[in-house]
């Protein structure tokens, strides 16, 4: 058994210019430069993407489904944010 | 937390799922549901890994350029989807060291096809051709399963499929039109793939013994039964189109189901295979650990350079 294992990274790739990199799954490397080369194999295979990032997993803070409610709840009465939510008379055609 | 609250996640929990909901990573679920996940999609991950090795067999002696780059690419996509499917078992809690041991010692199962030996070139073809297209028909309902990296992973791999499909009938075409010689080795190994093929898609629904909860969990959204008959009635007419002839003395087709009947299946065969007493067993795990052995030394070294590195990073910048 090895005595140390190769962290997890998180991988982030750009599949075209214009848009923005979407996070595509993980894997084990030894540092962030391997990350990019194993990413290079495991997630563009077919020309999926132009850029790639990486970010070791344990670097991530994600938020608890537990404070959903708290967290996410509070938008959904603030219709007044949607532009649907103005009257406007019939005339005006475009706004 | 109290029996009755438990209860009452689990509840929410099936009605989420019932609805369509996916479920994420750090959602709650109940332990039951973890731990079949992990099973099925590690031993998922493992037949990739494994399935690797009959096919690498014959990389080096592949009959054309054109057939070895198509070969290599087919078996480096086998490791990347077997990658894709340790990291989202890995989302559930489980480290891909311990899925590797369970893997070596045995614990952990893989497709007991691959327990098969790939004695000639035709062998590629009949794998491609049947064991993939088997497995397809197994992982396209599996995209739209209810734990998301699941479901996302598999949304790639199968993507990544249809290609091994094609290029292994493709290679039983080409040889079916061959010499009589060439034909005969196509017809030969379908003769040894069909029935491992059917064997493949699971045991018949009256033993299955995970059907009717991972019917609800979406990890099962056709019983293998029905899995079987599909691959059977699509694959039938591919045999005739290129003149081979599916070893079934009672394949027939069935006017009033649509469908073909077709003969028994040697299911003690099939668990003789999956309890380790296959013609490949022990190869494949020999092939496997000694790789992973042999590698050790290379992990070792890449983390002792990666440390370096960073030290060095780390005094220049202090």
């Amino acid at each position: 058994m090895s005595t140390k294992n190769w962290p997890l990274w998180e991988i982030f790739v750009r599949s075209k210019n214009g848009l923005e990199h979407r996070h595509c799954g993980s894997l084990h490397a030894a540092d962030a430069d391997m990350a990019l080369e194993n990413a290079r194999d495991v997630y563009t295979r077919r020309s999926e993407g132009v850029s790639i990032w990486v970010v070791e997993s344990k670097n991530i803070t994600a938020s608890n489904p537990e404070n959903n409610g708290e967290l996410f709840e509070p938008a959904h009465d603030k219709v007044y944010r949607h532009p649907t939510f103005y009257d406007l008379p019939d005339e005006v055609k475009h706004m | 937390m109290s029996e009755e609250q438990i209860k009452n996640l689990e509840e929410q929990f099936e009605a989420r799922i019932a609805r369509d909901e996916k479920i994420e990573p750090k959602d709650w679920m109940p332990e039951k549901y973890r731990k079949t996940h992990i099973r099925q999609m590690s031993q998922h991950a493992h037949s990739e890994i494994v399935g690797m090795l009959p096919e690498g067999n014959w990389i080096t002696r592949a009959p054309s350029l054109r057939r070895k780059v198509a070969l290599l690419a087919k078996v480096q996509d086998e490791a990347g989807h077997g990658l894709y499917l340790y990291s989202a078992t890995e989302t559930l809690g489980i480290s891909r060291d311990e899925m590797y041991e369970q893997l070596h010692s045995g614990k952990a199962k893989y497709s007991s096809i691959f327990n098969y030996p790939t004695i000639t070139w035709a062998d590629m073809g009949a794998i491609g051709w049947l064991v993939d297209g088997a497995a397809i028909i197994n992982q396209v309902p599996l995209c739209n399963t209810s734990y998301g990296p699941y479901a996302r992973a598999m949304i790639r791999v199968c993507k990544e499929e249809s290609f091994h499909q094609r290029q292994g009938f493709e290679i039983m075409m080409k040889l079916a039109n061959g010499t009589p010689e060439q034909k005969d080795m196509a017809q030969d190994a379908l003769n040894r793939w069909w029935w491992p093929s059917l064997m493949m898609l699971g045991p018949t629904d009256d033993v299955s013994v995970h059907t009717a909860q991972s019917m609800k969990w979406k990890l099962k959204r056709k019983s293998n039964d029905d899995l079987r008959q599909q691959f059977i009635d699509q694959t039938v007419p591919q045999a005739e189109l290129i003149g081979l002839t599916i070893p079934d003395a009672d394949l027939k087709w069935n006017e009033t189901r649509g469908s073909y009947d077709f003969g028994e299946i040697d299911w003690d065969e099939f668990w003789q295979v999956v309890k380790g007493h296959g013609p490949m067993n022990k190869e494949r795990m020999k092939a496997r650990v000694g790789a992973w052995e042999r590698g050790e030394w290379v992990r070792d070294a890449a983390m002792a350079h990666a440390e370096k590195k960073q030290e060095r990073k780390q005094k220049q910048a202090g």
